[in-house]
């Protein structure tokens, strides 16, 4: 562990730690473009330039290793220069298109020039021309003129996913990326080359121009594409509700988490949002009698739930939840199903096709909260279920946000089921086949409109924040579950999705002594879990 | 002051490539003695011979061997450097395609100094002639058994891109990368080729470890100064009467090379500068011939021995356009990689044409003095302080005819 000190602070930091990183342990920050902590050191930019005592002039802080006794400074008025002159050339060719580059606001040109550059262009002859607006796949879109070759990209495509598509094609000022031919930027993860380029250079196809950055607020979530959960920031519009047509969800970008995804997000999970501002989202409860539905309320809803409930034997009740319910949710629902006895619940539906997978962060299982479900003991095989009702043992059943009609199970026996059972409860976010069939429906609040928890595949549980207000009278799932247990008869217990969380910490073994404080940006591992290390 | 030919004494002859005159001229005698030799011994003696590189950096030969760490145990490459991309330097060619096996017997030696079993011999992509030349040489000395027996020669041609010459683009290239100088550390000796720990070395100064070997490390130092021993081919063109390759002690005063060996300035006769070691070393001026062509003579002239390319200019030469020339050069070489060359090499190019058509400003002198200031010794590779070199000098050596321009 060598020690040395980085602006007279003493520090001491993992042997093989380079200058950037030590300087972090010290508070300081250098600035740099190509330098990224996963990927190689490539030394590119120029720009991390630090002075060493007794070297003869800035040395490059990436390349540079923590050494014992080694002083470092960050603000000598060598170094400033030097970073001045760094901006300076990077800017040379640049276009200075910010008022039209929607990069703009998180531009780290535009950052380090405020803090670092500062000086007067001398540039006054004709820039060099590159292609601009170039798709380079279905999410990502490349202006050459504003990329500052830093190489992340390039090296994110041959290092993170192996599939190598990008190049630094031409020499000199004619430099540019560009595709290998014949490849296009498709890979599962091309999204997160938005996130890493540091200039307007690689932009969201879906993202750009529909709303400024500085309009958009953000709130900590998780991703809830797959069993990783992959820790993501959900970046909303609420400033500008008539930009990017009214859709408040205006992009997903992921959060850095050592343990789960490191600094990425599958496109998979970035781009499957859209959901959440659709058309078809369920605004109100509704009721169908004979082919027509009306609105009802939720004291309607919910009391008509728990007369049926009440009303039927519990073996004449069977519940279909789904491991896309948070735990809080499933712990209400628990909590339900025990006061009633009733045991004809299932969670797991197999899906039409089975799920991709592969070795950096994409898991075949969708669902975030599968092992979440198991442990509050819901995570069994829904077939019984489907298979009760179709036997006309049910009177009642009540499925958690499945579209059993776009399942494995055939079409046939599905609504076979269907049509067997007096009264159908759906509950889910968006109108599909399965709901248009059920009695009542329950609209639910999506996962970026609420607090809740996931535990991902590996035992971690994870917290998701609420970042945008629920859609018409839509209710997380543990609330409409709170107000049916009230109905029955149970003290109302909750006001927060915090206060199931801790119920459930108290009763099941697995979350014990796990809290929300507890859980931090970053999570926890239930007890009993080997976590797998951390994805590459 | 003629001296003795050394790397050269076989030209004259037209089949000096092949085997057998290398034989007759007493060719494979020092591969013989270096056998019976201790590796480090040859390692020791190359050192006190005071060799030093030939290929543009003047580095101690013997002492960039004795990098190579003792305790590997994997592959060391040796990579011989005849990319020859240096504006003004066209030395390598000729050994290259007049005396091949001086180069392979030296490559023996030097491998067996290092240990290597493996050896890549870049060749600039447009020297087509000096390649077939050296290949058939390959393909004698495999046929007669010098090589395959624990060292093979692989002879690979560039593409042409003068940064493939510098020693770590070359590497990569030869990986079959593009070629982008590496980040040094790790320097090649530890991790070079293919990972593995590597000596590059050029042409000429691999040609120089046989004689070493034959006449002994003190008769080659004798040769020279006191830090650089021997003698070394200097390419000299322009504004001559006898532009060619010329052998001599680096003890040479430049005024001698071009007087008493390329017979002197033509063009008006009357001398205005002159580049001592390639595109990339600081101009002189006609007052300052009189320095001695070693490394550290050339160096204390505030320019470099490079590789040894010598550039005469007469008075009608025009250092601007000269200068827009080199410019235009190094902004078409640079590889892009880092950010203050590639960017400022284009751009200082745009500012120097832009002077030459007249259109110049009076503050654009200043700009490219800042500029190349600035960005000197802030870069991946040397390339950049190599343009630096000619940027800087050609502006404050000969400013007057710059602000004539400017200020016209
Ligand atoms: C831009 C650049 C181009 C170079 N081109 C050549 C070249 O063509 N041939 C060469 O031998 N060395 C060239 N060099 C020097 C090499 O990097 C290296 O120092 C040399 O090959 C080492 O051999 P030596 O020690 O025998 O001189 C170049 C260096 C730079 C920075
Ligand atoms: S596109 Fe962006 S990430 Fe890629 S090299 Fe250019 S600036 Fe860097
Ligand atoms: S890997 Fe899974 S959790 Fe991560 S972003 Fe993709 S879908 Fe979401
Ligand atoms: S200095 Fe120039 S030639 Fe060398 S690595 Fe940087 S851009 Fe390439």
């Amino acid at each position: 562990m060598p020690r040395l000190t980085v602006n007279g602070k003493q520090i001491e930091v993992p042997a093989g730690t380079n200058l950037i990183e030590a300087a972090r342990h010290a508070g300081v920050e250098v600035p740099h473009y190509c330098y990224h902590p996963s990927l190689s050191i490539a030394g590119q930019c120029r720009l991390c330039m630090v002075d060493i005592e007794k070297a003869p002039r800035p040395t490059i802080a990436c390349n540079t290793v923590a050494a014992d006794g080694m002083v470092v400074l960050t603000e000598t008025d060598r170094v400033r220069e030097t970073r001045k002159s760094i901006m300076e050339f990077h800017l040379i060719n640049h276009p200075l298109d910010c008022p039209v580059c929607d990069q703009a606001g998180e531009c780290w040109l535009q950052i380090y020039y405020m803090q670092h550059g500062l000086y007067d262009p001398r540039m006054t002859d004709e820039k060099v021309h590159k292609p601009k607006a170039v798709p380079l796949g279905p999410h990502v879109i490349l202006d050459a003129e504003r990329c500052i070759l830093c190489s992340r990209c390039v090296r994110f495509c041959d290092e993170i996913t192996g599939t190598g598509e990008l190049g630094i094609f031409e020499r000199g000022d004619h430099s540019e990326i560009g595709l290998f031919p014949g490849t296009e930027l498709d890979n599962k993860y091309s999204g997160n080359v938005v996130d890493i380029c540091p200039v307007g250079a690689l932009t969201d196809r879906d993202f750009r121009f529909q709303v400024r950055v500085w309009y958009l607020e953000t709130a900590k979530s998780v991703c809830a594409g797959c069993a990783r959960g992959c820790n993501i920031e959900v970046h909303v519009n609420r400033r500008r509700p008539h930009h990017a047509e009214g859709r408040r969800v205006a992009r997903l970008k992921p959060r850095v988490n050592a343990d789960v995804n490191q600094w990425w997000i599958c496109d998979a999970g970035r781009y499957g949002f859209g959901f959440v501002d659709d058309n078809d989202r369920l605004l109100a409860p509704t009721r169908r009698e004979g082919g027509t539905s009306s609105d009802a309320t939720w004291d309607e809803a919910i009391g008509a739930v728990a007369a049926a409930l009440r009303r039927l034997s519990p073996d004449e009740v069977g519940v279909i939840a789904s491991p896309r319910m948070a735990n809080e949710d499933l712990f209400a629902l628990r909590r339900l199903l025990d006061i009633c006895a009733v045991r004809r619940v299932g969670a797991q539906v197999p899906p039409r096709v089975p799920g991709d997978e592969d070795h950096i962060l994409i898991r075949a299982d969708k669902n975030p909260n599968s092992l979440g479900a198991e442990l509050m003991g819901l995570g069994g095989d829904a077939r019984p279920v489907l298979d009760a009702a179709r036997a006309r043992q049910l009177k009642c059943l009540w499925i958690f946000g499945h579209d059993l009609m776009a399942s494995r199970w055939p079409e046939a026996e599905v609504l076979e089921a269907l049509r067997a059972v007096e009264t159908i409860v759906f509950t889910g976010t968006n109108a599909n086949r399965t709901s248009e069939r059920a009695h009542w429906v329950l609209p639910a609040a999506a996962w970026v409109e609420r607090d809740g928890t996931y535990t991902n595949f590996e035992g971690r549980v994870q917290r998701f924040r609420q970042a945008v207000e629920p859609l018409g009278q839509a209710l997380a799932e543990w609330e409409m579950l709170d107000r049916v247990l009230a109905a029955l008869g149970e003290a109302p217990s909750a006001t927060r999705a915090e206060h199931w969380f801790r119920r459930l910490a108290t009763v099941v073994p697995a979350f014990a002594g796990l809290s929300y404080q507890a859980l931090g940006d970053t999570g926890r591992l239930v007890a009993g879990s080997v976590a797998a290390r951390a994805p590459r | 002051m003629t001296g003795e030919m050394i790397l050269t004494r076989n030209f004259a002859r037209s089949d000096a490539h092949t085997l057998r005159a290398y034989l007759e001229t007493g060719g494979y005698r020092a591969w013989a003695k270096a056998q019976a030799m201790e590796p480090t011994a040859i390692l020791e003696e190359v050192k006190r011979s005071n060799l030093r590189g030939l290929g543009g950096a003047g580095f101690p030969t013997g002492t960039k061997w004795s990098f190579i760490p003792k305790s590997h145990a994997g592959p060391v490459y040796l990579v011989i450097n005849a990319d020859e991309g240096e504006p003004g330097t066209f030395k390598d060619r000729y050994l290259l395609e007049r005396d091949p096996h001086a180069l392979i017997e030296g490559m023996l030696i030097a491998a067996r100094a290092i240990r290597s079993a493996t050896a890549f011999v870049y060749v600039r992509g447009e020297y087509v002639e000096p390649w077939r030349r050296f290949s058939s040489a390959v393909q004698e000395a495999y046929a007669a058994q010098y090589l395959g027996h624990g060292f093979d020669i692989v002879v690979h041609r560039g593409a042409g891109a003068y940064i493939c010459g510098e020693e770590t683009g070359l590497i990569s290239s030869l990986e079959g990368k593009k070629g982008w100088p590496k980040l040094k550390p790790p320097f090649p000796a530890i991790k070079g080729a293919f990972g593995a720990p590597t000596i590059v070395n050029n042409v000429e100064t691999i040609c120089h470890v046989p004689h070493i070997v034959n006449r002994g490390a003190a008769w080659f130092a004798a040769l020279g100064t006191k830090t650089q021993g021997g003698t070394r081919m200097y390419s000299v063109s322009g504004r001559v009467a006898r532009p060619g390759v010329y052998e001599a002690p680096v003890s040479i005063t430049l005024r001698q090379l071009i007087y008493e060996r390329a017979g002197g300035v033509t063009g008006n006769g009357r001398l205005k500068a002159v580049v001592p070691g390639g595109s990339s070393a600081a101009i002189l001026t006609a007052d300052e011939i009189d320095v001695t062509m070693d490394v550290d003579g050339l160096k204390n002239a505030g320019t470099m021995a490079g590789s040894a390319g010598v550039i005469v200019m007469d008075e009608t030469v025009s250092i601007p356009e000269a200068l827009m020339v080199v410019a235009r050069f190094y902004a078409h070489e640079s590889c892009g990689q880092c950010t203050p060359c590639r960017e400022s090499t284009g751009w200082i190019y745009k500012i120097t044409h832009r002077i030459v058509e007249g259109r110049g400003r009076k503050e654009d002198l200043d700009t490219i003095l800042d500029v190349a200031k600035r960005g000197a010794g802030t870069t991946i590779c040397a390339f950049y302080d190599g343009a630096v070199g000619p940027y800087i000098s050609y502006i404050e050596k000969f400013r007057g005819e710059f602000e004539a321009m400017v200020l016209k």
